[in-house]
């Protein structure tokens, strides 16, 4: 079973005084994701990710399309039994708790009251922030903020989860954290949707990655795939300084460090730039075809012109 | 669904009890009936009625104040702080919200009237030294002050669930004001005709009718409320703020959220 479908789900605001201005934050997107899938949503800012998370949770309402999650009608409240969400930069109660927050909404979500304090104290040593259930959320740190929005998305134990920027506000450790949290939900056959423009951060996690780019879909694929991809370059390392200026001349991007020099080349560029080596009087240390990168994909998607994305 | 109106309900009385705002007025309020006493030797021979009507009109003021100041806030707050996005991504449909947001401030002040009215009547017993039988129909005022907070707070809510706190209070407060005249007001359109009248008489009937839920000035000179009184305005109340909160459900229901 799919996890979510979209059917040419799009979104249209309209702008102005008078309101009579269309601005579409989201063209029709048609997409499937299937069950226990980890799959990134990449796009720069204001690309339209939020708005299709905010669609799918039923925040807002479409201009045209459909979906269905779980298998049932994106607006059917039972749904939401089964699904998570953490929103961009969440806001909590200031004048709760920690645990009376997760409480809470475990209350809101159904958990039976004898299972709450259970899973309250599990999840919050799941997202690192043990011995804070006492603690007013007034008195959290971003980080911790963020990581208890995981805590209460995670709460009822829900099938699916939209995370919209789950790293955002966190340090290089909690990042760490976080991934490694995703890692194991995906290992307990949980699907994770995610939204975020970190790109280090999908490659290392997502199984699919789609690109969205001024509200459409202009890229989708495996990142395996993707990963395998030649990218077109190679790199050269060679003991030889005075080759430097030559082997710039010939497109490379070189890094001295002493005597030592890193190019990055065109392959075509690559027989040249022995030659400029060994002109030089250098020695050639390695020659590495580079693969491509999740950045170059996303690079090129969000600069060619867009065509019909196979789903 | 019980649960999830009382999960919400809860969470929203914990909020205004958690506000310092509130302590503050409850305060001054009982501090207003307090100096009852004291403006009450002013006049002799009348200081229990002074102390009534004081007491009595301080306990629906502040607490008007606190139902519209915690009232406009109540869905508007919560979409500005997007607190609303966690909750309506459970299980949670929307009227479920309004309801569970509309049983909160209303326990809030109910709890708050409670506490008035025991510095009330502490007050008042200071003063008599001892309760009559007349003094029963306090309860009944107090009833009706009750009453008033739920037809605010409706019309509270209301207002949050598709404006801003500021226009929310400037509507709410006016249409208290305009509701205290609602008798006049009928009595106007009574008497006016065509256009004008039809306007005069969609609006008297419109406005919620303080007037009628105010009998601070008869139990202050010891006059019973009828029983007929009582069930009218509650019924009255009842079916006014179900008609508010039904209207908030119906605009939130198709709301986009930011």
């Amino acid at each position: 079973m799919a996890a979510i479908e979209t059917f040419a789900l799009e979104k249209t605001y309209l702008a102005g005084f008078w309101r009579n201005q269309p601005k579409t934050a989201l063209k029709p997107l048609t997409l499937t994701v299937p069950e226990g899938e980890v799959f990134g949503y990449l796009g720069p800012n204001g690309a339209g990710k939020t708005t299709t998370l905010k669609l799918l949770m039923g925040l807002i309402f479409p201009s045209g399309g459909s979906a269905t999650i779980l298998g049932f009608d994106w607006r059917d409240p039972r749904v939401k039994a089964h699904i998570g969400f953490l929103p961009e930069q969440p806001y909590f109660y200031d004048y709760l708790t920690a645990g009376e927050l997760l409480d809470y909404y475990a209350q809101l979500s159904g958990v039976p009251v004898r299972q709450r304090r259970r899973r309250i104290d599990a999840v919050l040593e799941r997202v690192g922030l043990p011995g804070v259930r006492e603690l007013q959320l007034r008195k959290f740190s971003k980080g911790m903020l963020q990581r208890l929005g995981i805590a209460q998305a995670i709460i009822h134990d829900p099938r699916l989860l939209f995370l919209d920027e789950p790293m955002s506000g966190l340090d290089p450790v909690g990042r760490r954290q976080v991934r490694d949290l995703i890692q194991s939900l995906k290992d307990e056959g949980k699907t994770v949707f995610f939204s975020t423009h970190i790109l280090s951060d999908a490659e290392a996690l997502c199984d699919r990655v789609a690109v969205l780019h001024q509200g459409e879909l202009r890229g989708l694929g495996v990142v395996q795939d993707l990963l395998a991809r030649f990218s077109g370059k190679v790199e050269l390392i060679c003991d030889a300084a005075a080759a430097a200026g030559a082997l710039t001349a010939l497109g490379g991007q070189c890094h001295a460090t002493g005597e030592t020099i890193r190019a990055v080349l065109p392959q075509s560029q690559l027989d040249p730039a022995i030659d400029a080596v060994r002109r030089a009087r250098g020695r050639i240390v390695s020659v590495t075809p580079l693969r491509a990168s999740l950045e170059d994909y996303f690079l090129e998607k969000l600069t060619e012109v867009p065509a019909e994305v196979s789903r | 669904m019980l649960n999830r109106i009382a999960a919400i309900s809860y969470n929203t009385f914990r909020e205004a009890v958690r506000d310092r705002v509130l302590y503050n007025l409850i305060f001054f309020a009982l501090l207003l009936v307090g100096s009852s006493l004291l403006v009450g030797q002013i006049s002799i021979g009348i200081e229990r009625i002074v102390l009534v009507n004081l007491g009595l009109t301080a306990v629906s003021l502040f607490g008007i104040v606190i139902a519209i100041f915690i009232g406009i806030g109540l869905v508007s707050k919560e979409i500005d702080k997007r607190t609303l996005y966690t909750v309506l991504a459970r299980p949670v449909r929307r009227w479920e919200f309004i309801l569970g947001k509309f049983f909160g401030l209303v326990g809030t002040l109910v709890v708050n009237t409670f506490f008035m009215a025991v510095g009330f009547f502490t007050a008042l017993l200071f003063l008599v030294h001892r309760f009559e039988r007349s003094d029963v129909s306090l309860l009944a005022a107090l009833y009706f002050i009750v009453l008033q907070f739920v037809i605010v707070t409706a019309l509270a809510l209301l207002f949050s669930s598709f404006s801003s706190p500021l226009l929310s209070a400037v509507f709410a407060f006016a249409l208290f004001i305009i509701g205290t005249f609602a008798e006049d007001l009928r009595a106007f359109a009574a008497l006016a005709h065509g256009v004008s009248g039809a306007i005069a008489t969609a609006a008297a009937w419109l406005v919620p009718n303080f007037a009628a839920l105010n009998v601070i000035s008869s139990v202050a000179h010891s006059q019973p409320v009828p029983g007929a009184l009582i069930a009218y305005n509650t019924a009255y109340a009842l079916l006014y703020a179900a008609a508010a909160v039904a209207a908030a459900g119906l605009i939130f229901e198709h709301r986009n959220l930011k």
